[in-house]
């Protein structure tokens, strides 16, 4: 009987992952939460793209923005630039962070695809990519008033994205802002 | 019109589907052989259905009706005619549709093939098959209609094809892969089939032999092919990536390996019988789950179709009927004892058991690698993601430790043998081997350990495999004679070790002396890599059928002698706007030369460019095609096509009875 039953251990053990794959369906593997979330936004000091000036973490507090993480070389990144361009026309606040990328390419990737962003961070190194927790290209953090990460969505955003998640949110931070 | 007649059939086909899957079984229960005889039939009008859907799907494509909304979704009136055909296949719903052609196709071929099998293990077989294309028909049917139409609302142009799938190796891929993920059905359905007769003896391994060594051989191909298509079209000369879709073709073709070898040991030996059982459920299982995971959108991956979760939960639950089904069926009906044949340690019983284990292992550890970051992240406990390091570090010492024993597998004897046969045998081989692992690197520039070994490993292979080869033709008349005496599922299994061999090489090889370089380079600019210069002569704008590009025209000289020219391209795709990065490569058997553009730096028509210097790459391919080949020259031993071996028929009489 005892061989018997070691038959039934293929059929016990892909019961255990069938368990793991069904609740794997109502899971979002895009849906990234950073190590920041409702951390206050790191520090940095760094060159402000196309200009030259440096920009301080303190100079982009105050209001709710969105800071969107691109690069010329993620090709994603261009797939989601017309919808930035549209989230900055409705008048939210974009900064970006132009990660692990050439200026001059940057540069030109802005004349001629249009600019959404209020100020670009030069992130040549990466470096405050590495404090963020930057897994690639496109990312983007919510980022509330008083500097605090709010949300953090890995990928491209596009309209889904921004009326289902990001919006609502942004709408209930400044709420919240003017409020209190 | 056409595309609801492709509806339409497909709606008969799944009917087909329905009463295959129930009235021969029913049949084989009742032992009705009027309703068993039904099965070959309804197998070969499910085939002509799901064809007819398939082509009505495809002129819908060819024809640019952007009213059906995949067609919309997927095409473009610009796109080449054949990757219009090969969109057919380049998006979920007509991908499944493939899917349930292909498995129609392997069931009627086993209908026609198999045909003079006894009717009772036919019917079941084939019913088997027709419950496995009722699952995939009604995931179309039910959630995947690819029939669907944009009505009202018909745009005047489709979204275009992903430009990432605009190649010529990504029309045969698919094609392929799912020859052999759907393959692997042949076998579960023969497992099942003698599961469900309860006659468990050598017969079901020697007729899904010659089944399962064809889905392997298109599998390998199939997974080269897509190994190919990255290194050349991903632009930045990767051939694996250890991504969680190629690790779904790749745990199939592990478990496979695992299977082809343990359903030898059972034909010939009678060995393994429930073990051999369990890898045939295990390797179409892997084959479904690879289906679920591309397209449930539980794992992110870059080659995932578009995800939905009530897709994934139908696809788990067709996963749970068949696999949950067809192991409880095993923990029922497999032999418990273990069988009675006994065999020595120093066999090659033991090495095809080497051989199981490692490839097992091999297989539950991919399985684990890809299915860890969703374990952490069902049980909360974060977010993880696997990547190269963790693969790399497990797959390479299993690899490595299995091609010792792989080089004394062809030259054992079965049941018992001795290790002073083996000494006497491999003494050559092994001094060779040794020798040419400590010359042959030192051709290149530098020594390298991990190649040596690579070298002296496939160099043990190949010997041990010619010395045998040797062996058996050296009593004949003439060599010519010799050669004819050997059977075609020796020289597959000569060709698939010697693939193997190459494999190992190119790969090793490839990735201990492969030479990269980023630079800016302006036209008129001159690189050197490894001995071979580069110039960038100059930079022009192409137009192509759905495209603009810029290319770059490269020529290549050593010693001064031109060797290539090459013009890799940066291209952006007019109705989608993407940007792709059309890599030109220079190949070689011995090297391949590697030119992909990057972004343009500056005004003056600076770009970044990457070189790369790629030796043996191709062997790799190589390998993976004379694998393949060795698995279709299996197939052609006459002995499978005999009913029975001599041997098998008293016994098999006396334990069945009916």
């Amino acid at each position: 009987m005892g061989s018997r039953l070691k038959l039934f251990l293929p059929l016990i053990l892909f019961a255990i992952m069938a368990v793991f794959l069904f609740r794997g369906l109502s899971l979002d593997p895009q849906a990234m939460p950073s190590a920041l979330i409702d951390q206050p936004l790191p520090e940095f000091t760094l060159p402000v793209l196309g200009e030259d000036r440096l920009l301080k973490r303190d100079e982009l507090v105050g209001e709710v923005a969105l800071l969107n993480v691109w690069a010329t070389w993620c090709s994603s990144c261009r797939v989601e630039h017309p919808y930035l361009l549209q989230i900055a026309a409705s008048g939210v606040p974009v900064y970006g962070i132009n990660y692990k990328d050439d200026d001059a390419a940057a540069g030109r990737w802005l004349a001629e695809l249009g600019n959404p962003y209020r100020a670009n961070i030069a992130d040549r190194e990466g470096s405050l990519g590495l404090d963020l927790g930057v897994y690639g290209a496109p990312e983007t953090y919510l980022v509330d008033a008083r500097g605090v990460v709010r949300y953090r969505h890995v990928g491209v955003v596009d309209e889904r994205v921004w009326q289902t998640i990001l919006q609502p949110l942004y709408q209930q931070l400044n709420a919240q802002g003017s409020g209190g | 019109m056409i595309p609801e007649l492709g509806h339409f059939a497909l709606i008969i086909g799944f009917c087909l589907a329905l009463i295959l899957a129930t009235v021969p079984a029913w049949g084989a229960w009742r032992r009705n052989s009027r309703a068993m005889a039904l099965a070959p039939g309804l197998a070969l009008g499910l085939l002509v259905f799901v064809a007819i859907s398939f082509a009505c799907l495809s002129i819908a494509f060819l024809q640019d009706d952007f009213s059906v909304k995949v067609v919309a979704s997927n095409s473009n009136s610009l796109l080449p005619p054949v990757y219009k055909f090969s969109a057919v296949w380049g998006n979920h719903e007509g991908s499944l549709l493939l899917w349930a052609l292909i498995l129609s196709l392997w069931t009627s071929a086993v209908a026609v093939f198999s045909a003079q099998l006894p009717l009772l293990v036919l019917a079941r077989v084939l019913s088997v098959m027709g419950a496995v294309g009722v699952g995939f028909l009604s995931f179309l049917l039910l959630t995947s209609n690819p029939f669907a139409r944009l009505l009202p609302g018909t745009p005047a142009d489709g979204n275009d094809l992903n430009p990432l799938l605009q190649d010529p190796g990504l029309i045969i891929h698919p094609p392929l892969l799912y020859m052999g993920y759907v393959g692997f059905s042949v076998a579960f359905a023969f497992a099942i089939a003698a599961l469900l007769g309860g006659r468990l003896d050598a017969s079901w391994a020697r007729w899904s032999r010659p089944w399962t060594n064809a889905a392997w051989a298109f599998l390998s191909l199939g997974i080269m092919l897509g190994s190919w298509w990255a290194y050349y079209e991903l632009g930045w000369g990767g051939w694996w990536f250890w991504d969680p879709v190629e690790n779904a073709s790749f745990m199939p073709w592990l478990a496979g390996t695992a299977l082809l070898h343990s359903l030898a040991a059972t034909e010939k030996r009678g060995l393994f019988k429930s073990w051999t059982l369990l890898l045939a459920i295990f390797a179409f299982s892997l084959s479904l789950l690879g289906t679920f995971m591309v397209r449930s959108g539980v794992l992110t991956s870059v080659h995932a179709f578009a995800t939905d979760p009530a897709r994934g939960l139908f696809i788990l639950v067709f996963l749970a009927l068949v696999v949950g089904g067809s192991l409880t069926l095993y923990a029922l009906r497999a032999p418990a004892v273990s069988s009675r044949v006994s065999f020595d340690w120093v066999s090659r019983e033991s090495l095809i058991l080497c051989n199981n284990v490692v490839f097992l292992v091999a297989t539950i550890t991919v399985l684990f690698g890809t299915l860890f970051p969703l374990i952490m992240d069902a049980l909360g406990a974060g977010k993880y993601s696997v990547g190269p390091p963790y693969f790399n570090a497990v797959f390479v010492p299993l690899m490595a430790l299995l091609v010792p024993f792989m080089g004394l597998g062809p030259v054992a004897r079965w049941k018992r043998d001795s290790v002073r046969r083996w000494r006497s045998e491999l003494l050559f081989p092994t001094v060779v081997a040794v020798l040419c692992g400590l010359t042959l690197p030192l051709f290149n520039a530098d020594y390298n350990l991990w190649v040596a070994l690579a070298v002296a490993l496939s160099a043990w292979l190949v010997l041990g495999l010619s010395r045998d080869l040797w062996y058996r033709v050296r009593g004949a008349v003439s060599l010519a004679a010799g050669l004819r005496r050997i059977t075609p599922s020796y020289w597959g299994m000569f060709l698939a070790h010697l693939g193997f061999a190459a494999c190992v090489t190119g790969i090793v090889a490839t990735s201990q002396y492969n030479i990269e370089h980023d630079l800016k380079m302006s036209p008129g600019d001159t690189e050197t890599l490894a001995g071979y210069e580069f110039r960038f002569v100059e930079l022009v704008p192409v137009r192509g059928p759905n495209f603009l590009a810029d290319e770059a025209r490269v020529e290549v000289y050593r010693n001064g002698e031109f060797v290539a020219r090459l013009a890799p391209q940066k291209r952006r795709y007019m109705a989608t706007g993407q940007v792709m990065t059309e890599a030109a490569i220079d190949p070689g058997l011995f090297r391949d030369l590697y030119v992909a553009m990057g972004e343009p730096i500056g005004e003056d028509g600076a770009w970044a460019i990457r070189l790369h210097y790629k030796p043996m790459v191709r062997w790799m391919w190589l390998g993976a095609i004379l694998m393949g080949l060795g698995g279709f020259t299996t197939v052609f031993d006459k002995r499978y096509r005999r009913l029975r071996s001599p041997a098998a028929v008293s016994a098999s009489e006396a334990a069945h009875g009916v």
